[in-house]
């Protein structure tokens, strides 16, 4: 598989009289052709800010501090090279836009024009990326609503005929309207009950799989990710604290973060068990901590936690599984021994 | 104390101005009788006093009847001003009241008011404001501010009640509703304060009507000639003409300062603006970020790019800025 959308090293803060604040601080994370990435963590760790500003559309005070983006979409790089979304022009990146990178936005209900038939918002979405004839693009609008199973009866509707779940499918048709490469998804069943949640993820990966195209999926819902997802990043205070395949995390997540995580919420099988919250709450990304984010928080934190530089290595005791990677010194002594700040 | 300095320091430039500026002339409107050199209606019966140039004695010079304009316009501020303020204060209880009880009610009370507004809001104004003024039996202060009053109230009402009718069907009025309260309390604690900006904004408009109604009235004649405002000195200058004679200080200030008190407010409106809705504030203008314009719709900075495309000259200026002391530690570079 090759990477199509690669983030190396990316840092964006949002720039405030009181000092930056770090949302994101040297996140590397590799999107590869088809296939699904999970982004979880809770409100706050940087997730959004990660994939709106890899796609350059957080507003000011937002900025891209450090890094590079490598879009390789086939459509773009005749050459083989991929290209950086970092140094487009405004111009150059309204071209990419929708048509290779699309996103799926948090909440349906305000994202969708409340006056407009959803047919003519599909219709715009088409028409001003594709540049279809009219007959064509209304084609191609019932098209896109059979793909995500709504019935062309409902073109005609305005959005507040239809229901949230059927709202949210538009909002993925749409997002499919010129064929993209790759599709970012913002917490797209977040407002949604789990039975149409399940329903449209079912769907989801249905159509990436009939259409090919990647997801970088974020939630804050660790236990949908290790369904829906093929590989996991876990994310805190802005940075990454492991990444790893949806199996590794579910049977040996490294970080005791991750951990902490996937103790908050009820396994089906086995016996019945305590569960466990992680105490304390999200630090203060205006004035980080060196070493390890978590800290405060973690259990098992040792000296070395606070001055280890955090770089994702990999878990030792799990081979086969390369892309397992955490940057806890306790689990991964080598990050202890090598990335120590002297 | 504190919460003052904060709303002041986050008021945007055209409004401290306003802010001044409205200031200045309230303050001309209080200590103004007291501090004006001359009785303004005295005329100085020394020839070479009739109609002189300003000069140490007279600072705005006189009239053609030795009169000095200085006094005229420090009592004619006062005149004008304590007009204004008034309409501004029953027309504005009026369009709230009509406003918010015809949209709270709704139905049939609705509709009379809703006509009612309507009807005033197509008479022509000044016509009819001349008609009326030239019945009434008093030309005095005390009629023109009824007048205005009684004609100024429709738009204000008209905005409040499109307001009221959208914030009524907010769910906290439905739950106050639910519990039991009285309308008027609903009314006076959950519609009347989400509308405060807009009540002030109406304020403003209707004192900035009054202004220019008043003044316009007073030019034409129609108030008592025997007191000082405004709008009776312009009208001397205008019958005695000024204009023709060259008599620049003669009607120069006082239609400067009519021209202020309405920039004034014109500008202390859209800090109310900007101040009722914070996101207006936020959306247009653009954020300086390393030393470069950055508007809502640009795409992201990127801090590389945003310190390679300075110029030379560019990098020297933004290095005395205090944005630049932001830049010594990119937030990203090591610690």
């Amino acid at each position: 598989m090759s990477p199509i959308l690669e983030i190396q090293d990316l840092s964006v803060a949002y720039r405030t009289p009181g000092g930056d604040v770090r949302a994101v601080e040297h996140v590397d994370l590799t999107l590869n052709a088809g296939e699904v990435v999970g982004l979880c963590g809770e409100s706050g760790s940087g997730k959004s800010t990660l994939a709106y500003g890899a796609t350059r559309l957080l507003r000011p005070p937002a900025l891209v501090t450090s890094g590079k983006v490598l879009y390789g979409g086939c459509r773009v790089t005749s050459g083989g090279h991929p290209v950086d979304l970092l140094t487009m022009s405004h111009r150059e990146l309204k071209s990419m836009r929708w048509r290779e990178i699309a996103i799926v936005f948090q909440s349906a209900m305000n994202a969708l024009n409340p006056v407009l038939r959803v047919q003519d918002q599909l219709l715009d979405a088409v028409q001003s990326h594709l540049r279809l004839p009219r007959g064509e693009a209304r084609d191609k609008v019932a098209t896109l609503l059979d793909l995500v199973g709504i019935p062309r009866g409902r073109l005609r509707a305005y959005p507040h005929e239809l229901s949230g779940g059927m709202r949210q499918r538009v909002m993925i048709a749409m997002a499919l309207a010129a064929d993209p490469e790759v599709v970012l998804m913002d917490e797209p069943t977040t407002a949604l009950d789990v039975v149409v949640q399940r329903d449209i993820l079912a769907q989801i990966v249905e159509l990436k799989e009939t259409l090919g195209f990647a997801i970088l999926f974020i939630t804050h819902d660790l236990s949908l990710l290790l369904e829906l997802a093929d590989r996991i990043a876990v994310m805190y205070a802005g940075r990454l604290l492991e990444t790893g395949t949806a199996h590794a995390i579910m049977r040996e997540p490294a970080h005791p973060y991750t951990r902490g995580l996937l103790n908050s919420f009820p396994s089906l099988h086995g016996p019945r068990r305590e569960l466990a919250g992680i105490p304390g709450s999200p630090p203060d990304l205006r004035d980080p901590l060196p070493g390890c984010p978590f800290v405060p928080r973690c259990a098992h934190a040792i000296d070395v936690c606070t001055s280890v530089a955090m770089s994702l290595a990999p878990v030792p005791g799990i081979p086969g599984v390369v892309s397992h990677l955490t940057a806890c010194p306790i689990v991964t002594p080598e990050v202890s021994q090598e990335g120590v700040l002297s | 104390m504190r919460a003052v300095a904060n709303v002041w320091r986050n008021l945007p430039l055209k409004a401290k101005i306003g802010v001044w500026l409205f200031g200045f002339f309230v303050l001309a409107a209080i200590i103004g009788p007291e501090v004006a050199p001359y009785d303004p209606s005295y005329a100085n019966p020394d020839p070479a006093l009739l109609q002189a140039h300003p000069s140490a004695q007279h600072l705005l010079g006189t009239t053609q009847t030795g009169q000095d304009v200085l006094s005229q316009l420090l009592v004619g501020i006062r005149m004008t001003m304590e007009l204004a303020l008034l309409v501004g204060v029953i027309a504005t209880a009026l369009s709230v009241i009509v406003g918010v009880t015809s949209a709270f009610l709704g139905g049939v009370w609705d509709e009379v008011l809703s006509l009612l507004s309507n009807v005033f809001l197509v008479i022509p104004a000044l016509p009819l404001l001349i008609l009326l003024l030239g019945y009434l039996p008093g030309k005095g202060q005390l009629s023109t501010i009824l007048v205005l009053s009684f004609l100024g109230w429709p738009w204000g009402a008209r905005v409040i009640r499109a307001q009221t009718l959208m914030i009524r069907n907010r769910d906290f009025v439905a739950a106050a509703r639910e519990s039991g309260e009285k309308s008027w309390r609903i009314i006076a604690l959950d519609i009347i304060p989400n509308e405060i900006s807009l009540i002030a904004a109406s304020f403003v408009n209707t004192v900035l009507y009054a202004i220019g109604a008043s003044v316009a009235l007073a030019f034409v004649g129609l108030s008592d000639l025997n007191t000082w405002s405004l709008g009776t000195i312009l009208y001397w200058a205008q019958s005695q003409q000024a204009l023709q004679l060259g008599a620049w200080w003669w009607f120069a200030p006082p239609g400067l300062a009519v021209a202020l008190i309405g920039t004034s407010l014109v500008l202390l409106n859209t800090g109310i603006d900007e101040l009722g809705s914070p996101r207006l504030r936020a959306s247009r203008g653009a954020a300086k970020i390393a030393g470069h314009r950055i508007w809502p719709t640009d795409p992201t900075p990127v801090y590389a790019q945003l310190t390679a495309s300075r110029s030379r000259v560019g990098a020297f200026l933004h290095s005395f800025s205090r944005g630049s002391l932001l830049d010594e530690t990119p937030a990203g570079g090591e610690l």
